[in-house]
């Protein structure tokens, strides 16, 4: 099920928005009704479905709604029509104090200048949603602590924000907002005020710390490099409407629109795609006790000319077509005529192996961090990849 | 002659027939209602002038050092205070001293809950900025008339003319204050479900305190500045120093006096600033 699910947003900013919108949902331009009515448009039509445990990344210029998207989540921005359910409850009709309690159980926010208190110290920041939730002060020391802790914070609880670099005061944002146990976590463009090394280090650092937690993630950025790091799934927002979503190889590979695409032009693919996206699906798998002619008639039937002998899902090495068909000439097993190839990890971006790509001759195998066999790395699939950007 | 749309002689009549009025049915209640805020004037005024004057001074040293951490700044607020008694004028220092706390207590207790107020509330902001500038442009005497009639000489009109004047300036930098607080800062606190007592007292006030010190301090010295006019309706101490010696000429005791009241201004100024700074420090801004 959902965990969170955005139905048909619409967000007009000016003195009368209810009475405008009819006219955006009968699809009047932003332009239009900017200069018939002086109203500004700022979502149209947003419908989205957040799966629980997962990264999903919106992403778009400045001026796209994305900030005015994420603030609904929250109620922090009212929509002028539409419904976001969270867990099946519609936050739209929750009363203000609803809310209040809603905010401090159910969802935290990282900001994008962190939005710290510089009256308050790094733990009394870090404890302060608990604080509002009336926890006592030892317990919420303590959760913060720990929290502050887990985000490579420890000896800095007594100093002030203004003391902190910006990746430690984003830091301090983060545990703030994990402190609190809420199962979603609202990012509102939370590196991007970083400088490029810190952000790599936080990038890495959330996903070190979602692969422990699990949470429901809602990450804001116009950063694609950043989204498709990220991102589970990827909205694109433009001028206020869901241009496309879907997982990021969905977008890179079809971008549903021109904007898009030409949004993907800057992408470095190389550092983006993996060795998992380059898998080749034809590859015959054969087990250690196959007898050659069975090996022989399996290339045959995938028209290939080696096959990946496994056992127990690992692979014991790569069979070629004319080795095979020694062993059959010679009648031998097929394990004494496998060649060991090199195996690369599934997450490794394409940039780190495409030099031994081009080097190496020798078919490489993907396997995944235990060591299991995902299939063989396509070179042809590696050049169509890297090559739709020269496009 | 530009044409007399208005009759000007009725208005001005109507308007002292309504103050006429106003005195002979309210005055006594005003008088009772004010009483309470004169007992506590007269308690500071005995405190400080009863108190042997080393008291006072370690007091003032005390209170500085309190607010500033700095040790030569609070010796020498003390060195300060101790000129007024060398001048030959700690009694009537003294007098004027409980006025002027009595005015800032009061013009705080007025002024930072309006501050708050104009800040949340967009109507009355609209209202209110029209009727700050009159209380701080309107000469005061112009008030001082109704004052005096409705409450008699005394020290309570004199501290209802000083308050008038002094507390826009607290108002003004109240709202702004908070109008300045950092909009992200106070989103992260509403995104964490504070509710608005919770973001007022947690984030709003905290953050605005500089500005609010500033707005006190602007107070003390405007307050300051009505001792004199305050005297002319009975108010006793520096400025009735001062308004002697006009009456009599003597350039001297008006100076001494002039100096005294000069001297509280300083010692009113680096404490509040000594406080706002300290303020300031901590968060780095």
């Amino acid at each position: 099920m959902s965990k969170i699910e955005v139905k048909g947003i619409y967000k007009l900013f000016g003195k009368q928005p209810q009475k405008w919108l009819a006219a955006a949902q009968s699809g009047m331009s932003k332009e239009a009704l900017l200069k018939e009515s002086g109203h500004t448009l700022g979502l149209r039509d947003i419908s989205l479905n957040i799966e629980e445990g997962s990264i999903h990344v919106i992403m778009g210029l400045s001026g796209s709604g994305k900030s005015t998207l994420i603030r609904h989540f929250n109620r922090l921005i009212e929509p002028t029509a539409g419904k976001i359910l969270v867990d099946g409850q519609d936050v739209t009709a929750l009363s203000r104090r609803e809310l209040e309690l809603f905010r401090q159980q159910k969802m935290s926010m990282v900001f994008q200048r962190f939005g710290l208190f510089p009256h308050r110290s790094v733990l009394d920041n870090a404890a302060y949603g608990l604080k509002v939730q009336g926890v006592e002060r030892a317990l919420r020391e303590e959760k913060a602590m720990y929290w502050l802790d887990q985000v490579g914070l420890k000896g800095f609880e007594k100093q002030f924000p203004h003391q902190l670099s910006g990746g430690m005061q984003q830091r301090v944002g983060l545990a703030r907002a994990l402190a609190t146990d809420a199962e979603i976590l609202l990012m509102d463009e939370a590196f991007s005020a970083l400088d490029p090394l810190i952000r790599r280090e936080m990038q890495d650092q959330l996903l070190a710390l979602q692969e422990k937690l699990h949470k429901t993630i809602v990450f804001i950025t116009h950063d694609l490099d950043e989204a498709l790091r990220l991102g589970n799934r990827i909205a694109i927002l433009k001028d206020g409407e869901l241009v496309q979503e879907g997982t990021s190889e969905d977008i890179l590979l079809r971008p549903a629109t021109d904007y898009v695409a030409a949004f993907l032009q800057d992408v470095n693919r190389s550092k983006v795609l993996t060795a998992a996206h380059a898998i080749h699906g034809g590859i015959p798998r054969l087990a250690p006790n196959s007898t050659p002619a069975e090996a022989v008639s399996a290339m045959a039937e995938a028209k290939q000319d080696y096959s990946a002998v496994l056992a127990d899902g690992k692979l014991q090495g790569v069979l070629t077509l004319a080795a095979a068909q020694q062993a059959a000439s010679q009648n031998s097993a097929i394990d004494t005529q496998l060649v060991e190839v090199a195996q690369v990890k599934g997450h490794t971006p394409l940039e780190e192996i495409l030099g031994d790509l081009l080097t190496n001759k020798q078919p490489a195998a993907v396997v995944d961090e235990d060591g299991q066999y995902r299939g063989m790395l396509a070179r042809s699939k590696v050049a169509e990849l890297l090559g739709a950007q020269v496009v | 002659m530009f044409p007399e749309l208005i009759p000007a002689r009725q208005l001005r009549r109507a308007i002292d027939n309504w103050v006429e009025e106003l005195v002979a049915n309210y005055a006594d209640t005003l008088e009772l209602l004010s009483q309470p805020f004169l007992d506590l004037l007269i308690w500071i005024e005995q405190l400080l002038r009863q108190s042997p004057w080393w008291a006072v001074v370690g007091a003032v040293i005390a209170i500085t050092f309190a607010v500033s951490r700095r040790w030569k700044l609070s010796l020498a607020m003390g060195a300060l205070l101790s000129c007024i008694g060398l001048l030959g004028l700690w009694d009537k220092g003294m007098q004027t001293l409980a006025l002027m706390i009595m005015a800032t207590g009061l013009s705080v207790a007025i002024g930072i809950p309006l501050g708050i107020l104009m800040a949340r509330i967009n109507w009355l902001r609209q209202i209110m900025l029209p009727v700050l500038d009159v209380m701080q442009t309107m000469p005061s005497f112009v008030y001082l008339i109704p004052v005096v009639m409705l409450f008699g000489l005394g020290k309570i009109p004199a501290i209802i003319a000083t308050v008038v004047y002094a507390v826009p300036p607290l108002i003004r930098l109240t709202d702004l204050g908070i109008r300045l607080v950092d909009a992200e800062v106070l989103e992260a606190s509403r995104a964490f479900g504070a509710n608005s007592r919770q973001q007022l007292f947690g984030v709003q006030l905290p953050l605005a305190l500089p500005n609010i010190m500033a707005g006190i301090n602007q107070t003390t010295m405007m307050a300051l500045s009505m001792v004199v006019i305050a005297s002319m309706i009975g108010a006793r101490g520096l400025g009735q120093e001062v308004l002697l010696g006009i009456n009599r000429l003597e350039v001297g005791r008006g100076l001494l006096a002039g100096l005294a009241i000069v001297v509280l201004a300083i010692i009113f100024d680096r404490i509040t600033q000594a406080f706002g700074q300290r303020q300031q420090a901590r968060r780095g801004a």
